[in-house]
């Protein structure tokens, strides 16, 4: 039986907007449409969209904290918002723009305040504590109140937070948002060490690209509010990923190059950029034949943009 | 209700007491305003003693008593407004105190009663004893007296806890919470008796006054310490006491829950 069952899963809601001095229209907005899914245990679930998408009010939903307007959700078998204290003791929920830990007090007293709520036994706590300590490194922060702590550092403590009590499931909303590279790396191998060593089932919403090419065995691309892809990272990849863009500034404006291969999609005075397909030719070849055509003063390679993927899947998938 | 959450009830206390312990300097400037204050409040109602010996029952050092208690009391029952619930309600922290296997009500009011602790000792405790160097107060003979003193401060604490709450939880209906904040802090100013005794209102508005939980927060331990309630009469202050907290406590679980119903159905 998988883990997460959604069937058919809609949230609304009803916003006011003021028309006028006295009145106020209410306008009812479709977050989340018509939703099925499910999830076995074990996966790294990856849940991509763009801003507005839904996936923080899925996540709601699958935490207890919304009630969707129509449709059945089931989480560890339990029904997340009728069940949410039986539901919370299974589960690790983080949400990265927001702050769980108490901001006054040192990190390590927030972790043992969590000890005690979800009464986790000494002897394990200590064990659980160490290995957290250690494969997050937590050890030169732990004494230092939340409030000063950097957001990099901030957010391994609220990951040890949502670990300390062995949850099934972790729920993770955008947990390396305005990390710097060292500390989003250090955040992803914690999160496939607990994957393989505890079998932690792990679903998490990102921007990163990275993060999802790195971490994710299946991923949910969700955009105004409707499932629009559900599949593993590379056939999604090969599907859309696979345009890149030369962007070559040359010497002099000109009109759009024609070069074999590649297609200029957009002129912006001596800048020029050129989409090619990286099953037909590579970069070096792109860039020779440019260098042929115009004097070429730089040149750069964009890789897609997870919001490029999924505008390009919408646009495929609207009906 | 176990030992387990007794125990996460003293660890939130003892974690309540140590966030304010961080902060000497606030503690000793607060201590420092408490005390000029509490010298104005003692010369202004000393100088309606020079006329006659009584009002209201209260003699000249019965008034200073008051006078001290009440600076003691400020920030123990936290009289001036408190917005920490409905500061997380506001940004959406909430959210993350929802997923605890723990009401947010009773973490919260756990930490509360460490916080009161502390604020008892080092914002009640130095004005109170600056007083009772420079005035003659009346102090209780009997430990027993004493006893039902501090279990009166105990409770104080928790309906004041409770009345908090409900101007917080406001903040699931208002993106502005103040309002109700300062509302509720001059509710606790004028009704508790901190401001002047309740007994010195005219009649209709001491009966008003004693309609309310308020004098639950500052005038009715005043009360027992002064000796104005003796014997038996202790005991119905203590019970007025404890029917408020517990009357508080359900009409702030209730709100809640209909606040977080409002969450979960409309979103936040």
């Amino acid at each position: 039986m998988p883990l997460i069952e959604l069937e058919g899963v809609a949230k609304d809601f009803v916003v006011h907007r003021s028309a006028g001095l006295l009145r106020r229209d209410r306008i009812t907005v479709q977050a989340v449409r018509d939703l099925t899914f499910s999830v076995e245990r074990g996966t790294i679930l990856g849940y991509i969209g763009p801003n507005g998408a839904g996936k923080s009010t899925t996540v709601k939903m699958l935490t207890g904290i919304l009630v969707p307007t129509a449709g059945r959700v089931s989480v560890g078998g339990l029904v997340p918002w009728d069940e949410r204290i039986a539901l919370a003791r299974r589960i690790g929920v983080m949400f990265g723009q927001r702050v769980q830990l108490w901001w006054d007090l040192p990190l390590v007293d927030s972790l043992e305040l969590l000890r005690h709520m979800y009464r986790v036994p000494a002897d394990r706590y200590r064990h659980t504590l160490a290995s957290l300590r250690e494969a997050l490194e937590l050890d030169p922060f732990i004494r230092t109140p939340v409030r000063q702590l950097s957001l990099g550092q901030r957010i391994r403590g609220e990951l040890a937070a949502a670990m300390l009590h062995d949850p099934e499931i972790l729920f993770l909303d955008e947990p390396t948002i305005g990390l710097d590279v060292v500390a989003k790396q250090r955040v992803r191998e914690f999160l496939i060490r607990a994957n393989r060593e505890r079998g932690v089932t792990v679903m998490l919403t990102t921007h990163d690209l990275a993060d999802i090419e790195r971490l994710c065995s299946r991923i949910l691309i969700i955009d105004h509010g409707r499932l629009i892809y559900d599949g593993d990272v590379n056939a999604l990849k090969e599907r859309y990923g696979t345009e890149r863009v030369l962007v070559v500034d040359l010497e002099e404006p000109q009109g759009p190059l024609e070069v074999e291969g590649g297609r200029v999609i957009k002129v912006e005075g001596p800048r020029q950029w050129i989409a090619f397909e990286r099953a037909r030719t590579n970069a070096a070849q792109l860039a020779a034949a440019v260098a042929t055509r115009a004097n070429l003063r730089d040149l750069t390679v964009e890789e897609p943009e997870i919001d490029d993927v999924v505008r390009r899947i919408y646009l495929e998938t609207r009906p | 209700m176990g030992l387990d959450t007794l125990r996460l009830d003293w660890e939130l206390a003892r974690r309540g007491y140590a966030r304010y312990a961080a902060y000497p300097a606030a503690t000793i400037a607060g201590v420092f305003v408490n005390t000029v204050f509490g010298f104005m409040r003692a010369f202004i109602l000393l100088a309606l003693f020079e006329q006659r010996d009584h009002i209201a029952g209260y003699d000249a050092s019965a008034t200073v008593t008051y006078v001290w208690l009440g600076q003691a009391l400020i920030m123990t029952i936290y009289i001036f407004g408190w917005q920490d619930l409905a500061l997380r309600i506001r940004s959406g922290d909430i959210a993350g105190d929802l997923i605890r296997p723990v009401h947010p009500l009773r973490a919260s009011l756990a930490f509360d009663l460490g916080r009161a602790l502390y604020h008892a000792i080092y914002r009640g405790l130095p004005p109170l004893l600056v007083g009772a160097l420079v005035f003659r107060l009346v102090l209780p003979a009997d430990p027993l007296e004493w006893l039902a003193f501090v279990i009166s401060v105990g409770l104080a604490i928790v309906v004041s806890y409770g009345f908090r709450a409900i101007y917080n939880i406001v903040a699931f209906w208002t993106t502005d919470h103040r309002g109700a904040m300062f509302l509720g802090a001059v509710a606790v100013n004028l009704f508790s008796g901190f401001i002047v005794p309740v007994a010195f209102f005219p009649d209709w508005l001491a009966a008003l006054a004693h309609a309310t939980p308020f004098p639950s927060m500052v005038q009715l331990p005043i009360d027992i310490f002064i000796g104005r309630a003796t014997g038996g009469e202790v005991l119905g202050t203590l019970a007025v006491q404890l029917v408020w907290a517990v009357v508080l406590l359900v009409i702030a679980e209730r709100l809640f829950a209909f606040g977080v119903r409002r969450l979960v159905v409309q979103g936040g």
